[in-house]
C-alpha cells in the first residue's frame, strides 16, 4: 500500500482543475454555433490555422499512453521499442504528400470523416460502412488505453480505486459534450506546453544526477547483458525487419485513425497541414527523449513489477514531490486530449457513416450534431466500461489488432486521391482479405503482431499489419480486374468530387 | 524535389545501416544519434519541398 502524496495530488488536481475550467469555457472559444452544425461540434469550425493544429495533433498522436508504454518497451526489450522513432519520423513525408490532398477533397464536398471521402469518390455505401466501423472499432480499444495510462499515473500518487478515474472521465466527457473538439484544442496548448517542460527537465536533470548519458547507455547494456533474450542496446539482426516493417506499417496506420483525421479535417487549410508536417517532427525528438526514459530507469536503479510502472518510478525517485505532481497532471491531461478527439472522431463517423446513412438519411445539422453528442457519451462509456469490467490485457490486445485494422482502410482512403483506377468491390474484398487473414494470424500467434515467412530455408519475421496491407492491395487490384472484366466502368461514373 | 520525400524511408528503413554501438556521439550510441538525427533531417527535407512547389490557390 502506497501512502497518498499529499503534494504531488495538490499540484495535480490543480490542473485537473485549471483545464476542466478550460474545457467547459472552449464552447466560447473562437465562437460559432457548436449545437447547430457537425463541422462546429466535431470540427470546430474547420478553422484550426498552424499553431492550433499543431497543439491539437501533437497532443492526440502523441498520447498519454505512449509516454507510459515507449519507455516501458525500450525498458523491457531496447532497441526493439525505438521503432516508434521511425515510425514518427517517416510519417510526416507521408503526411505532407497526401494529407493536403485528401483535406481538399473533404473541404470542397463538406466531408467531416474519412468514410465520408470513401463514399464521395466510390459512392459505395457497403465500402463506406466498411470504413466507418474499422474506424469506430480501432478507437475504442485506445481510449480505453489512455485511461490505463491516466490510471498508472494515479496508482503512482497513493490513490486506490477506480473512482479517481471514472470521475476524472465523466468529467471529460460532459465538456466534450458541451464543446466538442474545441475542448481539447484549447486543453491540448497546456497539456503540450507541460509534457515540454516536464520531459526537457528529465533528459537535462536525470542524465546530470546518473553521470551523464554514456552511464545511463552502459547501465542499460549491462542490465541488458544480465538478463539476455532478445534484448540488448542495438537489434539482433532477427529484429531487423520487424523494426522496420513495424515502423512503416504503423507509419502508414496512424493517420488512417479518426483522431488524426479530425486533426486534419479541422484545419483551416491545406497549407496549414503542409506546415504542420515540418514542424510536427518536434514532437518526436519529444518522443525520442521520451524512451530513453526506460534507459534511465536502469541507471538510477528503479526496479518496478511491470513495466508501465517505470516512467513514474522514475520521476518519484529524481524530482521533488511538486515536479513530480506536476509530471504526472501533465501525462493524465496528456491522457484526456486524444480520449476526447478519438471520442469526437468516432462520434462523427457514426453520425454520418451509419445514423445519417442507414438511419435517418434527411437529419438536420442541427440533427448531427446532437446524435454525434449522445454517441460521444456513449463511446467514452463503452471504452471506461472495458477498463472496469474487462482484464486490462484485452485493451492491449484489442488496441494491436486496431492498429492492424485500421491500416486496412489505407487503400479505399488514399489510392481515390490519386486514381479512380480501382473498384469499390476490390477494395472491400482487399479490405476484408487483409482484416482477416492480419486477424488470424495475429490470433494464432498469440496476439504478437509479427508474421513470420519461410522462404528458401530462411525465416522472415515482419508485421503482420503490413503484410495484410500487401494481400490486401493485391486482393484490391485482382477483383478490379475482375470486375472490369464483367462489367466495364460505366463512362459518366462521377468525377472526384 | 519530390524524392527528397523519399530520403528518410530509404535512411530508417534500411537497418543494417545503422544497427551499430560505434561510433558513439555524446554518449548516445550510434544506432540512437543516428535515428535523432533524421528528425531536423526530415524536417528540413520537407521544407525544401515546400518551398521548391508553386503554392496553391486555396488559403
Amino acid at each position: 500500500m502506497v501512502e497518498i502524496d499529499w503534494v504531488a495530488l495538490s499540484i495535480f488536481l490543480f490542473f485537473f482543475v485549471l483545464v476542466t475550467v478550460m474545457g467547459f469555457f472552449a464552447a466560447r472559444w473562437k465562437a460559432g454555433p457548436v449545437s447547430e452544425h457537425l463541422d462546429e461540434w466535431g470540427l470546430g469550425g474547420r478553422q484550426f490555422g498552424t499553431w492550433i493544429t499543431w497543439f491539437l495533433v501533437g497532443g492526440d498522436f502523441y498520447t498519454a499512453y505512449t509516454v507510459i508504454a515507449v519507455p516501458a518497451l525500450v525498458y523491457a526489450v531496447g532497441a526493439y521499442g525505438f521503432f516508434a522513432l521511425p515510425y514518427t519520423i517517416i510519417v510526416y513525408p507521408f503526411v505532407f504528400a497526401v494529407m493536403p490532398i485528401l483535406w481538399k477533397v473533404a473541404h470542397a464536398n463538406g466531408h467531416v470523416t474519412a468514410a465520408d471521402v470513401v463514399h464521395g469518390v466510390y459512392r459505395s455505401r457497403g465500402l463506406e460502412l466498411a470504413v466507418a466501423i474499422t474506424g469506430i472499432v480501432a478507437t475504442m480499444p485506445y481510449i480505453a488505453l489512455q485511461l490505463i495510462g491516466m490510471g498508472v499515473v494515479i496508482k503512482a500518487m497513493g490513490l486506490t480505486g477506480e473512482l479517481p478515474i471514472v470521475a476524472a472521465f465523466i468529467i471529460l466527457a460532459l465538456y466534450t459534450y458541451s464543446s466538442g473538439l474545441r475542448a481539447p484544442a484549447l486543453i491540448a496548448f497546456v497539456k503540450d506546453i507541460m509534457i515540454y517542460i516536464v520531459v526537457l527537465v528529465a533528459v537535462v536533470v536525470v542524465p546530470a544526477k546518473l553521470g551523464g548519458y554514456g552511464a545511463v547507455f552502459s547501465a542499460a547494456n549491462d542490465a541488458f547483458k544480465a538478463k539476455g533474450g532478445a534484448t540488448g542496446l542495438v537489434l539482433q539482426p532477427s529484429q531487423m525487419l520487424a523494426y522496420a516493417s513495424l515502423a512503416l506499417g504503423s507509419a502508414l496506420a496512424a493517420f488512417m485513425y479518426p483522431h488524426t483525421l479530425t486533426g486534419i479535417f479541422a484545419s483551416k487549410s491545406a497549407d496549414t497541414i503542409r506546415k504542420n508536417a515540418i514542424l510536427l517532427p518536434a514532437y518526436t525528438l519529444l518522443l525520442g527523449l521520451i524512451a530513453l526514459l526506460g534507459y534511465m530507469a536502469y541507471a538510477a536503479g528503479v526496479k518496478v513489477s511491470t513495466p508501465n510502472d517505470v516512467v513514474p518510478a522514475l520521476f518519484q525517485v529524481l524530482f521533488p514531490s511538486w515536479f513530480a505532481g506536476f509530471a504526472f497532471a501533465a501525462i493524465a491531461i496528456g491522457a484526456l486530449v486524444p480520449a476526447a478527439v478519438m471520442s469526437i472522431g468516432a462520434a462523427n463517423l457514426f453520425t454520418r457513416n451509419v445514423w445519417k446513412s442507414y438511419v435517418d438519411p434527411g437529419i438536420s445539422h442541427a440533427g448531427e450534431a446532437a446524435v454525434a453528442k449522445i454517441a460521444s457519451l456513449v463511446v467514452k462509456v463503452g471504452a471506461l466500461a472495458f477498463i472496469l469490467f474487462l482484464p486490462t490485457q484485452y485493451a492491449l490486445d484489442l488496441q494491436l489488432l486496431g492498429g492492424l485494422w485500421i491500416l486496412q482502410t489505407f487503400p479505399a482512403l488514399v489510392f481515390g486521391l490519386f486514381t479512380r483506377w480501382f473498384r469499390a468491390e476490390g477494395l472491400l474484398l482487399g479490405w476484408a482479405a487483409g482484416i482477416g487473414w492480419g486477424s488470424w494470424t495475429a490470433w494464432s500467434n498469440g496476439l504478437k503482431p509479427l508474421a513470420t515467412l519461410n522462404l528458401g530455408g530462411a525465416s522472415y519475421v515482419f508485421y503482420v499489419g503490413l503484410g495484410a496491407l500487401v494481400l490486401n492491395i493485391v486482393v484490391a487490384a485482382v477483383v478490379t480486374v475482375l470486375v472490369g472484366l464483367v462489367s466495364p466502368k460505366p463512362s459518366g461514373a462521377p468525377a472526384r468530387s | 524535389m519530390w524524392m527528397l520525400l523519399l530520403l528518410p524511408f530509404v535512411g530508417l528503413l534500411w537497418v543494417p545501416f545503422y544497427n551499430f554501438q560505434e561510433p558513439a556521439l555524446l554518449g548516445f550510441p550510434f544506432f540512437y544519434w543516428y535515428q535523432l538525427a533524421w528528425v531536423p533531417i526530415s524536417s528540413l527535407l520537407i521544407w525544401l519541398v515546400y518551398r521548391s512547389r508553386t503554392p496553391d490557390e486555396t488559403p
